[in-house]
């Protein structure tokens, strides 16, 4: 059984009761205590009425990864307890609202139980219905507040914050809290054996959610047109976007809005106004998931070969098709490194935490006008919508934005012979210019159809295949431009390799193998094109463990397609239930790789 | 950006007013068919722009796939073109004009690009009132991959194979009218008299405007049993009355009897004269625009002329209170919140 600042507890609840903020309520004050949290919300594709389940990891060692096993369970969903019951870990326990007796069959010799009458106690000290039902999740947390010794002082605080404006909501909230600490203080003679003690492990981290930094980092980073199509998990992003412009980008003096944000009719639509937008020379961006890619790949095809800067945020959830639209993945890699059709390659950045998403969305704009091509930034519904704890944001003041290769008419008026699509650095990346620019330089014709130097209509093979190879060549520059790998390496003959929110679960499985007596050497993606780092990690290695959250190991793919890699050193560690992956399952992974090298 | 004054050395050609002769705003060469209609249609777009004394690289041409999507190579070279792809022009040109407020989009679609794969972005970008020129180079036919029916041909139209067409046309006036268009023609490639000022009516009107242009192609689709032959159109045209376009600044010299000349003016300050040759027909009425255009369609008529016209629309920068300045110039102390706002934003996730 867990101990002080180290256990899993999981709130089952029904969606579209309110229970969300009462859950976060409980986390926030966990972290405000100065100890690490890891909050997972396992929701459904629903907006009323079906189970949905919250899971916060407290961890004294900081590991921000998932760990299986629930400690502790809040049960609040008659619908999921057969579930919820069996999910305990033997010597947990099992929380629920006793205002009704709990049936035989949910009960087990090795769990504790701990009944608290949520609802007769809300039914008896409010009238309004509504209120009953939002306090019922107060009370609950009132109650773990007691039993695992939370900072009562620090919930009121949040109380105060989350109630700024709305006063007289404090006192009823505070009520609603006491009146489940004292039903335990009275009713409770053991308490578990694990709890939360205050520590000072936070420092400055902050605790958000990835789209919440992805769309801060779009305001940070220039974006003034987003176009965009509801989806889940994506859709939240555009919606913190909104929100800080609104706050930091209306001019003060005219009232107007330095900024411009439609709702498209279609994923297709969105892509298509951020071309327009790219090509015309505003800083632009839209967010999916993996179904709006495969909508965007007409569009990602055009701005690649028209060389158009383009961000494209894709949030993936689990595929193919619908899927799980509300469980996290990363099966959409292949899709989005060669979305559309004929040779394509794009630009891909994989972020691991919030700070990342702020970091690498930013600079997202600075790449995509600086090489003139779609810029994926691929984040997943765990990262985007979990709260993480991470680095916070940072930004620095002398910074400028690199707008890429752009002529204006002084720079045109001087040149001889100027070509739209002429490699003049040999970095594979041409000048261009924008409408309006000149009255009689400049102009150009923007086409999917092949091309040549100047824009002009070709079918002649010897253009064509200089064009390509041009693309080709562009490419390899994006390898100088995009961040590289994290390298841990003490050279060790085994090593692992993961990317994106993979990352936290690994990390901790290669310290629980380091414990175990096996080291591991490790590397982060976090962009794709690979440059020859990534190559000389790989053949450094005897066996290398491709950590993933998709069923086709699919980076592993592209890893050796793109490096004529040996596909025997590298072995698949695959997680695609949809949950976010634990450090338990990677270990398990590669103890089974381990053990049928050893037979 | 910043822009050069040109420098034009054209002894015997008329300039306008901006010193540009008709070759500043002409294109390449055509490569469509012999007597194609479109080339007449970039004809009066040139003409348009130049008596217009529109500065050629203020205009942007966006497209297509088709036919028609591939004219802007022949008009106005000196403007930046853009040729996308199958029925997403308008998503371009919304981006486009998003990022810079302040050129004329002037987009040119067929009728395979707008009613069938481009059909839903056809239909939103007018919901939003975009201020654009949208000109569909209309023939009922996808002449590119050889003469199919488009969705605009008419029920019982005859192609040149001798198939009759079974299904119901598409009206893209009576459409656009019915979604918000607040700009709304129809012409004919053969009737430069008309297309002309409804051209420039249709750059000087703020909002989205559509020009519907019937276009016969010669090559698939201009045989006996087509109604979107050359002998067919014109026998069928029913013009509205003749269009005059006066520019800002213009005075209006001839005298008009009362009810005879209904006079619209637009945003810029330019005026549309409307010659009426129907008493019953009022352009800025929209119930009677859409009886006219059914009853017209009853007896087989096209109704060729300006057959809508509303002022009062508000275009999608406006609608989103987006800043005069275009937005593409707008450079990091207008973008960049700084790192002192993010330090509190820091602390309000701690």
């Amino acid at each position: 059984m867990s101990g002080v600042n180290d256990f899993v507890i999981r709130f089952a609840n029904v969606n579209g009761t309110g229970s969300a903020s009462a859950n976060f309520l409980f986390a926030k004050t966990v972290f405000r205590m100065g100890v690490p949290v890891v909050p997972k919300n396992i929701f459904p594709s629903n907006i009323q009425g079906l189970p949905t389940w919250y899971e916060v990891r407290v961890s004294e060692k900081g590991y921000l990864g998932r760990r299986e096993g629930i400690d502790f369970m809040v049960a609040v969903n008659p619908q999921s307890f057969k579930k919820d019951v069996a999910s305990v870990n033997p010597g947990g326990y099992f929380m629920y609202d006793s205002t009704k007796v709990l049936h035989e069959e949910f009960i087990r010799p090795d769990i504790h139980y701990i009944g608290v009458p949520m609802m007769e106690i809300c039914n008896r000290e409010f009238s309004d219905a509504r209120q009953r039902q939002l306090f019922k999740n107060i009370v609950y947390v009132g109650a773990l507040a007691s039993l695992l010794k939370l900072d009562f002082a620090e919930i009121e605080g949040l109380f105060a914050e989350q109630f700024k404006g709305k006063e007289k909501l404090i006192a009823p909230n505070v009520k609603a809290l006491y009146l489940g600490a004292d039903y335990i203080s009275k009713s409770v003679t053991q308490y578990p054996s694990f709890y939360v003690e205050r520590r000072d492990l936070v420092g400055e981290r902050i605790l958000v959610d990835g789209n919440t930094a992805a769309g801060l980092g779009a305001v940070y980073g220039g974006a003034s047109v987003v176009s965009w199509y509801p989806i889940t998990p994506s859709t939240s992003l555009v919606g913190a976007f909104e929100d800080y412009a609104k706050e930091l980008r209306v001019d003060p003096v005219t009232g107007k809005n330095n900024f411009s944000i439609v709702q498209a009719e279609d994923e297709l639509a969105a892509i298509g106004m951020v071309m327009g937008a790219g090509w015309n020379g505003a800083r632009s961006f839209t967010a999916t998931s993996g179904p709006g890619v495969s909508l965007m790949n007409e569009f990602l095809g055009l701005a690649y070969f028209s060389e158009v800067p383009v961000v494209l945020v894709d949030v993936q959830r689990s595929g193919p098709s619908t899927g799980m639209p509300t469980r996290t993945q990363q099966s959409d890699v292949l899709e989005a490194a060669y979305a559309s059709h004929g040779d394509t390659k794009h630009v891909l950045l994989f972020p691991s935490t919030p700070a990342e998403c702020f970091s690498f969305m930013s600079d997202a704009f600075d790449l995509a006008e600086g090489l003139q091509t779609p810029i994926i930034v691929m984040s997943d519904l765990d990262l985007g919508m979990n709260d993480h704890m991470s680095e916070p944001f940072r930004w620095d003041d002398n910074k400028k934005y690199n707008r890429g290769k752009v002529l204006n008419a002084e720079e045109l008026d001087k040149l001889k012979d100027w070509g739209r699509y002429k490699d003049v650095d040999s970095d594979g990346i041409p000048y261009r210019t924008l409408p309006g620019g000149h009255p009689t330089k400049g102009s150009y014709f923007t086409r999917g159809s092949s091309h040549d130097e100047y824009a002009r209509y070709t079918e002649d093979s010897d253009t064509y295949i200089r064009i390509m190879e041009r693309l080709q060549k562009k490419m390899e520059t994006a390898k100088k431009m995009v961040p590289a790998p994290e390298i841990h390496a003490n050279g060790n003959a085994l090593g692992m390799l993961y990317y994106g929110t993979s990352a936290h679960a690994c990390e901790e499985a290669r310290d629980l193998l380091s414990q175990a007596g096996t080291d591991v050497d490790t590397m982060r993606i976090k962009s794709f094109p690979f440059d020859e780092s990534v190559r000389e990690f790989i053949e450094a290695h005897e066996m290398v463990f491709v950590v993933e959250q998709n069923r086709d190991a699919q980076l592993r793919t592209l890893l050796i397609n793109e490096m004529d890699l040996n596909p025997a050193t590298l072995k698949r560690v695959l997680h695609y239930d949809g949950t976010p992956i634990s450090a338990d399952f990677v270990l398990k992974g590669i103890l089974s790789h381990l053990q049928t090298k050893s037979h | 950006m910043s822009y050069t004054k040109p420098v034009f050395h054209h002894p015997h050609l008329t300039k306008n007013e901006l010193g540009y002769t008709k070759k500043d705003y002409e294109g390449s060469l055509s490569t469509l068919c012999a007597g194609c209609g479109h080339d007449s249609i970039s004809a009066a777009i040139v003409e348009a722009c130049f008596e217009l004394n529109i500065e050629p690289h203020r205009v942007a041409k966006l497209s297509g796939i088709g036919c028609s999507s591939k004219t802007p190579a022949y008009f106005l070279n000196n403007s930046h073109g853009f040729n996308s792809v199958h029925g997403r022009m308008p998503s371009i040109a919304t981006g486009a004009n998003l990022a810079n407020r302040d050129l004329i989009y002037l987009g040119v679609s067929g009728d395979g690009d707008t009613a069938s794969i481009g059909m839903g972005q056809f239909c939103h970008v007018i919901r939003r009132n975009l201020n654009m020129i949208y000109v569909v180079m209309n023939n009922g036919c996808y002449g590119l991959t050889k003469g199919q029916d488009s969705a605009t041909a008419d029920k019982g139209s005859k192609a040149k194979a001798g198939n009759v067409n079974p299904y119901e046309g598409i009206d893209l006036c009576g459409l656009a009218i019915e979604l918000g268009a607040t700009f709304v023609a129809q012409s004919f490639s053969g009737d430069k008299s008309q297309l002309i000022p409804i051209l420039k009516a249709a750059m000087s009107h703020k909002g989205f405007a559509l020009v519907n242009v019937i276009s016969p192609c010669v090559t698939f689709n201009n045989n006996v049993g087509s109604t979107k032959s050359y002998d067919y159109v014109r026998e069928h045209n029913e013009s509205l009355g003749r269009v005059d376009f006066v520019p800002l600044g213009e005075e209006i010299t001839t005298q008009y009897e009362a009810g005879e000349v209904k006079e619209v003016k637009l945003h810029n300050g330019s005026e549309v004269l409307f010659h009426k040759l129907r008493q019953d027909f009022d352009p800025e009425n929209k119930i009677e625009v859409i009886n006219a255009l059914q009853k017209a369609r009853s007896q087989n008529e096209i109704l060729t002329g300006i057959l809508y016209l509303d002022n009062s629309g508000v275009e999608l920068n406006d609608l989103l209170n987006t800043t005069e300045v275009p937005l593409n110039q707008l450079s990091e102390k207008e973008l960049c919140p700084g790192s002192a706002v993010l330090s509190e934003i820091n602390q309000g996730y701690r």
